[in-house]
Formats: C-alpha cells, structure tokens, sequence
C-alpha cells in the first residue's frame, strides 16, 4: 500500500449512509452502523441534559447558602444528574455507539448476529428515555440515583416510579445490546480469526457485554421490587414488616458496581487502540491486555459491598469486598503498564486522539488510586458521602471514559463519515477540556477530603474558595464539550475526504472504505496474521 | 450492491414462507447452521439474564427465610400444597408436549407440530387458571399484603403477623413474575402456533420452535423450585 | 439439524420420571424428616431441573458453550447469594465493642 505518490482519498460513490433515504430507511433500519448513529443522537441529547443539570448545580453552588434553587430542587438537580448520566449516557456511550458501529467491523461480519434485536434495543432505550424525560418534566426525583429505601419507598413524593421504570426499561436496552455483541463474537468471527488474533477493542466489549448480560437484570429486579413497594406501601425492603433496606443496597450495588466497569472497560479498549495506532507500536504485553479485561469484569462482581461500609453491613463482610476492592484495582493498574510500555519507544503523533488517550491514562490512573483510600474501610468511614467520592468518580467517569469516548469518536469519526474534522480545533478543545475537568474536580479531593458532604444543597463557608474554583472549571469544560458539537457536525458537510485508511491504522474496519458500505466489506474478509502489525513495512506511515 | 442496500429499507416483516433453506438464511450469517447455533446460544444467554433476574428475587427469599423461619412455615402451611402440586404436573406435562413439539419442527410434521403446541398451550392456561383461583383463595383468606392482609388468627399459626405478611409478599411477587413469564411463553406459543399452521416452518429452519421450547422449559424450571420453596417449607406433615 | 437428539423414547422416559419426581417430592414432604424436609425436596429439584436441562432443553447434546453459560449463570447467582447472606448471618458476631475507657 506504501508507495512513493500520496493517494488522493476517494469515497465510494453509494454507502450506508445514502443507500437509502427517507425517516423510514432509518427508523427501521436492521443497519448496526446506522443503529449505531441512532443511539449517537440519543445519548449526546441526554448528555446534555444530564449536563445542564450540572450546571444549574455548579452554579448553585457558588455561594454556601446556595446561588440559584431551592433545596428540594437541589436534590432533584443531583439525581437527575447522576441518573441520565449514568444509565442513559455513560453506560451506552462507548458499547452502544462504537460498539455497534465496529464489532462486525473488526471481526469481519456484515452485521451483528441479530440486527433486528439490535434495533429493538435502541427502541427500549428511547421508551426508558421517554419515562425519565416525563418524570424529569413532571417534577423530577429527588431520592439520589441509588433510589435507598426507605427514603424511595415510603417517604418521598417525586416521581420515583417514573424514573425507576425508565431505568428498568432501558436496562433492556443494555442486555439485549449486550447478548448481541457476546453472540456475534463467539460465532461470527471471520475465517482466520482466532480469539488471540481480535483487536483489543473487542475484547473489552466482550468483557463488557459479560457484565451487561449478569448484572443488569438484577438491579432491574430491585428496582421493580422497590415499585411494587411503593404502589402498596408493603414489600420485601420495608422494615415495619421485617424487611432490611440493606438488602436493597445489595440487590442494587451487585449491579451498579460492576456498572462502573461497563463504562470504563469499552473506554480502556477505545486507549489500546489509540494509543497502538498513534505510536505505531504493536500493544506491549496485548494477551496481558485482553484477559486483564475479563479479569475485571470478573472481580468486579466480587466487590459491590465496599459502597455499603457504613450502611449496616456487618464488618466480616465489610473486610471481604475491602480486600477483593484491592485486588480489582490490579488488572487496571496492568492494563497502565502495558499502555505505558506501548508508549515507550513508540514513534508518537499527538492527533486528537491520542491526546484524549493520554489524558485518560493520567486522570484514570488518578481517579483509580483514590479509589484506594475508599476501599480501605478505615479511610472510607472519613470519605464516605464526601466530595471525595464525587471527585473519585468523576476523574474516572468523565477523566476516564467521556475522555476515551470523545477519543474514540475522533478517531472513528472518518470511518463513520468519510470526513475529517479540523485537527487544530479538536486539539484545542481537547487541552480545554483537560484542564476545565482538572479545575472542576480535583478541588473536590481537597473539598471531600476536609470534610464537606456530598448531596447537600448549602455548605460551610469556609469551603466557598474550593467550591468556586470547582465551579469556575465547570464553565470551561462545559465550552470545551460544546466545541466538538460544532467542528464536528460541520465536518460532516464541509471536512475533507477521508479515505479509507487515514490514520494508517492496522485495525480491520480500515481496510474498507469510509463511510463503509452496508454489507461492510466488498469481499468477506480471511484474517491471516497477528493485529497491530505496525512493524511490518506495509504499514509504515507515508 | 443496490439489493444489499435495500436492506435498509425493510420494514420488520415475519420470514416469508420458505421452500427452500436459502431463503431462510439472515444475510448476516454464513450459512444455516451458523444461523441456528447463534439463535440457540442467544436463548442461553437470555436464560442466563432471566437466572440473575429471578435470582434477585430468590435471593431475598433465601435471607428473610433464614431470618424468619417460623413466620415462613406458617405462611407456607396457608398454601394449598395440593393446588401447587397439581401445578408442577401439569407444567411438567407442558415441558413434555413443548419437547414434543421440537421433536415435530425437527421431523417436519406440521400437524404434529401445531397440535403440541396447541396442548402446550392449554396445559399453560391451565396452570394459570389454577393459579388465579389460588390468588382468589387467598384473597377471601385475608392474607394479600397491601390490599387486604388481615389474617384471622389461625392462619398465623402462631408466628409473628409480620413474618406471615413478608412471606405472603414473597409468595405473591414470586408467583406473580412467574405468572407474567408465562403470560409471555403462551403469547409466543400462540403467534407461533399459527405462524406453523399456516405451514410457515419448514424443517431446514426451525429454530423459533427449538427458542421458545428452551424459554418455556426455563419457567417451567422456575416454578420446579417455587413449588417446594414455597409450598413445602417445613414438611406438611404437622 | 446436524445434532442428535433424543428420541421421543427418551422424552416419554424423562417425562414418566419427572412426574414420578414430583409425586415423590409432595409425598415425603407429609413425613416427618425433620430438617431433611427441606435437603430432600431441594435435592429433588435439582434432578428435575437437571432433566429437564439436560434433556427436554438438549444441553446433553449441545455444544459445550451452552452448558458453560448455564454453569456461569449458577455461579454469578450463588456469588450473590452467599455474599450477601454472608453479610447478613455476621452481623451479629460482634456483640460488643471494647471501647477505650475516656
């Protein structure tokens, strides 16, 4: 492919995106790469939404007495938060979106093992939606996402079936994604393609896809449980009749703490790949990679207790899932490793992508060692409901995963539509985005670890330096989410062509054109060597 | 290339009738046989989903049985263990006439297919007939907690009224998702039922019927433990 | 299709024995085993289940990668019963806390 002239980058003349026009052709599309842009549309509204409540908060809380809503408000304000970004927003984002658009991509397939299952997922996903916008607009839920009993179930007035049975719902939307994605890799494979012969990307989606399909349908269960509490006014969480909400919290954390893993492991699979094409490296240590990746997919179901160290649980238990937190923490830590020694030695272009890349692997690396100190049960009885939870999380959800999301739809963007965006903007955007998310959180450390609560609508005054800061980062990250919007949609009508093959990645899904065509590859694929040949002379960068 | 794309445009339409093996492969798979191994292996993970979703609810039951033991006899010696065991024949009988009805799609025998289904189908309706008068029992016995849980005292048989109401909740959640599953297997049955009636099974591709027989034999399965973890607690033979 | 499967031979046989089962679970459950009330009936689910598992739903002669997605959904749910009954049944260990006299 390497040749002495450039080639000028064409497109093929009919792909997915104009083999067919008309609402129609895409609301009832068996399409995944279509499904994909499907669910890209939803969730980017909801994280929007999810974002705005973020901002209303941050503006709150300028002032210790609170700036801007009432405390009731508040509350609703920090649910709805966590609730659309978690389950609407952060849970499909990387699977939904890249996964969808890619798996039958990398394995050589012309579709997932059930496209029409797939398409009914994305309609699951929008019902669920639908029932957490109408309880959004009617009024909201001010319980906290975790929706604890007895609080949910007998003494709030919000609309906590609302949003529990749009959560419910779209947990669907998350099993059926998930089935999907297991099927398709265990039996769709093209010819030549061992297991130890898929991209990484894969390998996290599998990973993910296991928790998808084992966790999810339990806190669906809770869920339900905790309506059919609240309809009548009697259930199996309801201390008058012997009932333990801690057994609420276990039903409920035994999904949502291996959820965190269902977000951050696409994302680690979204940094093996920049970070392999962007350094032109094959992966260090790739079979360290990919079962380090079932590794945590595993333990994580081991650990869900340490959220619950001060609930009542006993202490016995309390130790098991402490020490189980610390082992979890270790197939991550090898996962920095080997992306570190990729690095090294690597010859490093700093595209768009990998900086993403690179700034999840620091904040990452940080937000995971802070989860050190809230394993530890001595340190987390301290912690526990701080701000220092909250920065935690949010150096790993937003640091980690938003960052190797918006890195892996850069670079994926001129797969999905044969254009390229403006490198100079997304790099810029990228660096404010890095420091608008450092500015916003890592004052949280500070703030939780002396003492301020989290969920609390007024604070001590002597925390209002700390919270400004936050809130003034909070501005800059929200700009820098907004530039993307802009040079990335204009791209679309105006970027330059893409070609097949811009980054001059090894993965399968560039060696087909962009945008693809519907069946993906002209001639069905037969893989016969090992990924990431970077060193072989065919893949040299022209 | 264009026939391929028009695949965006379908709209979501049964198979067309098959007469031959070709027509009814998905354009995703390689041939037929990969076609039947991923709907199977899809099913079995679907049941998996459906163990941890029941299993949340077992799970429950398990602690406040164990925490509430004398509550849970007494509120499994309110229930007709002669209801429930005419429950678990007739379902087992369905398992049978479900297999049966695999058995047939395999063969090819359109006849022998809709007729197992069909009695697949009745002994369901059965088992929920059985288990609608069982609620309608309960309901005049005062014991459904949230609507009208006001057991005469005989019926606590000496355990604490609120460990009776925690069992009755299990017992009612517990039978009740069962309820719903089968609600949603005869539904299946049912459309599948005339879809093989109008002959629109051909023996090359009769994964549907293999699909819904493995789902049927999971609620099936479900109720094989309700029915001894519900209705036995403790013996019967006080 | 290419798969063998039982006979209907083998169903009638499975279907005889589930039934003999299950008469044979409400039957002991009317005498007094005392706490092997509970094992037995247990016991006997289990080989009704694995029957039907085995046998009406195929397992026997499925793929092995069926039988491990069953085998995975066993363990992920004993994983969630165990830990948490674990939290429950230890809670009451510590009686009493040997605080430091102030």
């Amino acid at each position: 492919m390497s040749t002495a002239v450039a080639e000028v980058p064409v497109q093929s003349q009919v792909h997915y995106l104009n083999a067919n026009y008309g609402i129609k052709s895409w609301l009832f599309t068996t399409d995944h790469k279509r499904i994909a842009l499907l669910y890209l549309g939803s969730i980017t509204l909801m994280f929007f939404i999810g974002g705005a409540a973020a901002v209303l908060m941050r503006l709150h809380l300028i002032e210790p007495a609170g700036a801007l809503v009432q405390p009731e408000t508040y509350n609703k304000l920090f649910t709805m938060h966590g609730v659309v970004m978690l389950f609407f927003f952060l849970v499909p984002s990387i699977p939904a979106t890249l996964g969808n658009f890619l798996v039958p991509m990398m394995i050589g397939a012309r579709d997932l093992a059930f496209p029409r299952l797939n398409l009914l997922s994305w309609y699951v996903y929008i019902t669920g939606a639908a029932f957490t916008l109408y309880a959004l607009i009617s009024g909201g839920v001010d319980t906290g996402w975790t929706f604890y009993t007895p609080l949910s179930s007998h003494y709030v007035t919000t609309h906590v079936i609302a949003t529990a049975m749009g959560v419910f719902i779209t947990g669907f939307s998350s099993i059926l994604t998930g089935l999907n994605f297991i099927v398709t890799i265990h039996k769709m494979r093209a010819p030549g393609l061992t297991w130890k012969r898929m991209q990484l990307f894969l390998w996290s989606i599998y990973a993910t896809s296991v928790i998808f399909v084992l966790a999810t349908p339990v806190i669906a269960i809770a869920l339900f449980l905790l309506v059919l509490e609240r309809i009548f006014h009697v259930g199996i969480f309801d201390p008058a009749i012997g009932g333990d909400p801690v057994l609420f919290q276990h039903l409920f954390w035994f999904y949502s703490h291996p959820a965190v893993y269902i977000m951050i492991l696409p994302g680690m699979g979204v940094v093996s790949e920049l970070v392999t094409c962007f350094s032109r490296k094959k992966p260090f240590g790739y079979i360290f990679i990919a079962y380090s990746s079932l590794a945590i997919a595993m333990i994580s179901f081991f650990v869900w207790g340490h959220h619950m160290f001060v609930s009542g649980q006993s202490v016995y238990a309390g130790f098991i899932f402490s020490a189980l937190s610390f082992a979890v923490a270790i197939p991550s830590a090898i996962k920095v490793f080997n992306w570190t020694a990729t690095l090294y030695k690597g010859s490093i272009s700093y595209d768009a992508p990998m900086l993403y890349a690179l700034g999840f692997i620091g904040l990452f690396t940080m937000g995971g060692l802070t989860g050190l100190f809230l394993a530890s049960m001595a340190t987390d009885i301290h912690l526990h409901d701080t701000y220092f939870v909250i920065a935690h999380f949010h150096y790993i959800m937003v640091g980690g995963a938003v960052m190797a999301y918006l890195g892996g739809i850069h670079y994926w963007w001129p797969k999905i539509t044969g254009r390229l965006y403006h490198d100079g903007w997304a790099r810029f955007a990228a660096f404010v985005i890095f420091i608008g998310f450092n500015l916003t959180f890592f004052p949280q450390y500070m703030l939780g670890y002396l003492g301020m609560p989290r969920r609390y609508a007024v604070y001590p005054a002597e925390f209002q330096v700390l919270n400004v800061m936050s809130s003034a980062g909070a501005s800059i990250l929200g700009v820098g989410y907004l530039i993307p919007f802009v040079y990335l949609l204009w791209s679309i009508r105006y970027g330059p062509i893409a070609g097949s093959n811009p980054w001059q990645s090894t993965g399968l899904e560039w060696k087909t054109p962009s945008p693809p065509p519907t069946e993906n590859f002209e001639v069905p694929p037969v893989i016969t060597g090992e990924p990431y040949g970077y060193a072989e002379p065919e893949h040299a960068r022209v | 290339m264009s026939e391929r794309a028009a695949s965006d445009a379908l709209p979501l339409l049964p198979d067309q009738p098959a007469h031959s093996a070709s027509s009814v492969l998905h354009h995703q798979f390689e041939d037929i046989e990969q076609q039947r191994d991923a709907d199977n292996f899809g099913m079995w993970v679907f049941l998996a989903t459906e163990m941890l979703f029941f299993g949340g609810v077992f799970t429950g039951y398990i602690i406040y049985r164990t925490l509430y033991y004398p509550g849970f006899v007494a509120g499994s010696h309110g229930l007709e263990a002669n209801l429930g065991a005419a429950m678990t024949f007739v379902l087992l009988a369905s398992s049978f006439t479900m297999a049966m009805a695999v058995h047939a799609a395999r063969e090819g025998k359109r006849g022998m297919l809709v007729g197992f289904l069909t009695s697949t189908i009745i002994l369901g309706i059965a088992f929920l007939a059985l288990k609608f008068t069982e609620y309608i029992h309960k309901w005049h016995e005062q014991l459904v907690p949230g609507f009208n849980f006001h057991p005469a005292l005989e019926s606590l048989r000496g355990a604490p009224e609120r460990s009776v109401e925690l069992f009755m909740c299990f017992y009612f959640f517990m039978t009740g998702l069962h309820a719903l599953h089968m609600i949603i297997g005869i539904g299946l049955l049912a459309v599948l039922a005339i879809v093989a009636w109008q002959g629109k099974i051909p023996r090359e591709n009769y994964t549907r019927v293999e699909v819904s027989g493995l789902y049927w034999h999971f609620v099936d399965i479900i109720w094989i433990y309700l029915f001894p973890l519900l209705y036995l607690i403790g013996g019967r033979y006080q | 299709m290419s798969e063998k499967q039982p006979s209907v031979g083998t169903y009638i046989l499975v279907f005889m024995a589930l039934l003999v089962l299950a008469a044979l679970t409400t039957g002991i459950a009317y005498v007094d085993l005392g706490p092997f009330n509970t094992v037995i009936a247990l016991a006997i689910a289990v080989v009704k289940m694995s029957l039907v598992g085995l046998f009406f739903m195929h397992l026997w002669y499925s793929p092995g990668l069926n039988r491990i997605v069953v085998l995975a959904g066993f363990f992920w749910l004993a994983l969630l019963v165990s830990f948490t009954l674990a939290d429950f049944l230890s809670r009451t260990w510590i009686t009493s806390f040997d605080l430091a006299p102030r």
